[in-house]
């Protein structure tokens, strides 16, 4: 284990530290909108670190501008695609859950997922 | 012959474009345009299966014209195309089977949705059958888990509420690990195809550089989907959102949804990192040590439950644990066995959940055992029914839970520092289904005491009244019987796929 590696990418590790914040925050948080908050954490620091792998020092955004088509000008394109994709995934989870959020809300006026447990379980609606 | 090679692309467009076309379809349109698909979809795997067993070989197929390093592209195996032809059989049943509880349950105005949810969710479990590329599994995972959230909150409950944001929340953590081991061995690798990333990671594994960030490649997307799928302490959510949603949905998530996971799983142990590599890593105890404890756990909880839903969703964590036990024994012949056990529990649970909304509908609509008392007269055939279910489970001969419970223990015989806990565990799980299962078979054939129980909604139910439901039960207890009866030749195919795989 080199600790040098660690401050020479430590874009990289960032994303890790982010990573592991927001994956905490989703599995322990009690309120929902942070739950909801820390997965978009978690997931932005995956694009962070995706982008980051086809980042090339020097080179440009990957469209093709005034007919330059030499592969030393651009990027790699294929991890912004995939950081596209993922984008709009993430963004439908998180419509999904905020609806969901919403819907609870209106039955138990508490964003508590742990309050609303006890009160499902209590047989209330 | 040449244009049955198209037929895996036609299913996956189909039941993609089917979902939005169900949303501005009237309630009853859609419901037959689902039943169409699923149909159409069951005949198409049906030829493709047949295509690649006269051809005796698996191919690939190309999308868009682009060749494999950038392209993206499909791959159709015996095992892919029996996956598709199976799971497409299991979710018309449940289908049929739940059709009145789903009326009853679900809003009339929303009801397309529902089927929207359901196109959907048959979508990408082809997808996640056939592709052979890892991101575009990430993104049907994700298709999946948004479409069984929809599939557990339609019917509009406190109980279905919660247990959906709950299934959401686990989910999202599996697929977070998941998508980060992707990015992990893109970046190791530099590739996306599963074909691509094996040479690469190949070549890495020869070379002994990186293998720490391998392995922690590995585990991430091996426990990422450990987690979508159920496995042991990640199981909290599964007994709600199983035991409260509708009945066509419990099915479908019990028998299909987990199983589309610990299907992408298979592919990732021998299709994207090489069954060697996997074996010769410890991850695979991991998942022995977590199995055996997933089938303690589950049948202690189900033998606790009085609620048959629940019982029969708990008993679920403990076939997973299965499964799971099957990938850790580290041979062919585990996961051989962990692949019929796949089929059997979703021939199984979508059985029992059937036959279980079958005995609560003729005794008021109660699920707590105590109620269900006598059910089995009054509703004769999905007592029936229950029974055959509960014998498979148990793993009587003759049923298809024998069978795979002779599979686990064939392949632990081979593996010597495994082969008595193995034993010992299936044993021991052997002994808990009986309790539970034969307590509830117990219990629904024991002639109710007391009269004056007409009033509260006790009525008999004649096979007649929902035919529908009646040949669904008796196609189920017919195909439960297949797997236990002919179990030759589909363990022959399966394993004749997976050579393929490798």
């Amino acid at each position: 284990m080199n600790v040098g590696n660690l401050f020479a990418n430590y874009q990289e590790a960032i994303a890790m530290i982010l990573f592991a914040l927001g994956f905490s925050n989703l599995l322990l948080q009690k309120n929902l909108i942070k739950k909801i908050i820390g997965f978009n954490i978690m997931d932005s620091s995956v694009y962070l670190f995706l982008a980051l792998k086809g980042y090339i020092k020097g080179h440009k955004a990957a469209i093709v501008v005034d007919g330059v088509q030499s592969v030393d000008a651009y990027i790699n394109p294929i991890p912004s695609g995939l950081v596209l994709t993922g984008i709009v995934v993430s963004v439908s989870v998180t419509a999904l859950m905020l609806s969901l959020t919403i819907r609870l809300y209106r039955r138990y006026h508490t964003l508590d997922i742990d309050r609303i447990t006890m009160e499902v379980k209590k047989g209330g609606f | 012959m040449n244009f049955v090679r198209n037929l895996p692309l036609f299913c996956i467009i189909l039941t993609l474009f089917s979902g939005p076309c169900s949303m501005i379809l009237p309630a009853k349109k859609a419901r037959i345009l689902n039943l169409c698909v699923i149909l159409a979809v069951g005949i198409m795997s049906f030829l493709v299966l047949l295509q690649v067993c006269i051809s005796g070989g698996s191919y690939v197929y190309m999308m868009g014209h682009f060749p494999a390093p950038w392209g993206n592209e499909i791959r159709v195996g015996p095992l892919e195309a029996f996956m598709a032809l199976f799971f497409c059989i299991i979710m018309l049943l449940s289908m049929v089977g739940g059709a009145t509880e789903r009326m009853a349950e679900i809003d009339e105005s929303k009801e397309n949705l529902y089927y929207v949810m359901v196109n959907l969710l048959l979508s990408s479990l082809i997808a996640l059958i056939y592709t052979n590329d890892l991101f575009t599994a990430y993104v049907f995972v994700e298709i999946n888990t948004i479409s069984a959230c929809g599939m557990i909150m339609i019917k509009q409950s406190g109980h279905t509420l919660e247990a959906a944001t709950r299934y959401m929340i686990m989910s999202l953590l599996g697929s977070g690990m998941l998508l980060l081991g992707i990015c992990f061995l893109y970046g190791l690798t530099g590739h996306l195809l599963m074909s691509n990333i094996k040479e690469a990671v190949a070549a890495i594994a020869a070379a002994g550089t990186y293998h720490a960030p391998l392995m922690v490649a590995v585990g991430l997307m091996c426990v990422g989907l450990a987690i979508k799928s159920a496995l042991f302490p990640f199981h909290s959510w599964l007994p709600d959102a199983y035991g409260y949603s509708t009945v066509s949905s419990a099915a479908i998530l019990s028998s299909l949804v987990s199983k589309g996971y610990i299907f992408l799983l298979i592919k990732i142990f021998y299709r994207v990192i090489g069954f060697d590599i996997i074996c010769n890593s410890k991850i695979i105890n991991i998942f022995f040590v977590f199995g055996i404890a997933g089938m303690m756990a589950g049948s202690i909880s189900a033998a606790k439950e009085f609620n048959i839903r629940r019982m029969i969703a708990f008993s679920s964590v403990a076939q997973i644990g299965y499964i799971y036990m099957g990938f850790g024994l580290g041979t062919m012949l585990g996961v051989l066995a962990s692949i019929y056990h796949i089929l059997s529990h979703a021939a199984t649970k979508s059985l029992l959940f059937i036959s279980a909304s079958g005995l609560s509908e003729c005794s008021g609509d109660n699920k707590e055992l105590a109620k269900l008392t006598g059910a089995g007269y009054r509703n004769p055939i999905a007592g029936m029914a229950f029974t055959v279910g509960a014998l498979s489970m148990v793993g009587f001969p003759l049923f298809s839970g024998f069978i795979s419970k002779i599979l686990f223990a064939q392949a632990a015989v081979n593996q010597a520092d495994k082969m008595l806990p193995t034993l010992i565990a299936l044993a021991l799980s052997t002994i808990l289904n009986v309790i539970y299962f034969m307590r509830a078979v117990l219990v629904i054939y024991t002639p109710r005491k007391g009269i004056a129980a007409e009033e509260r909604g006790y009525q008999r139910i004649r096979m007649g009244k929902d035919p529908g439901k009646s040949a669904v039960l008796v196609c189920f207890m017919l195909l439960n019987l297949v797997l236990g009866l002919m179990s030759q030749p589909i363990v022959e195919l399966c394993s004749r796929g997976l050579g393929m795989f490798g």
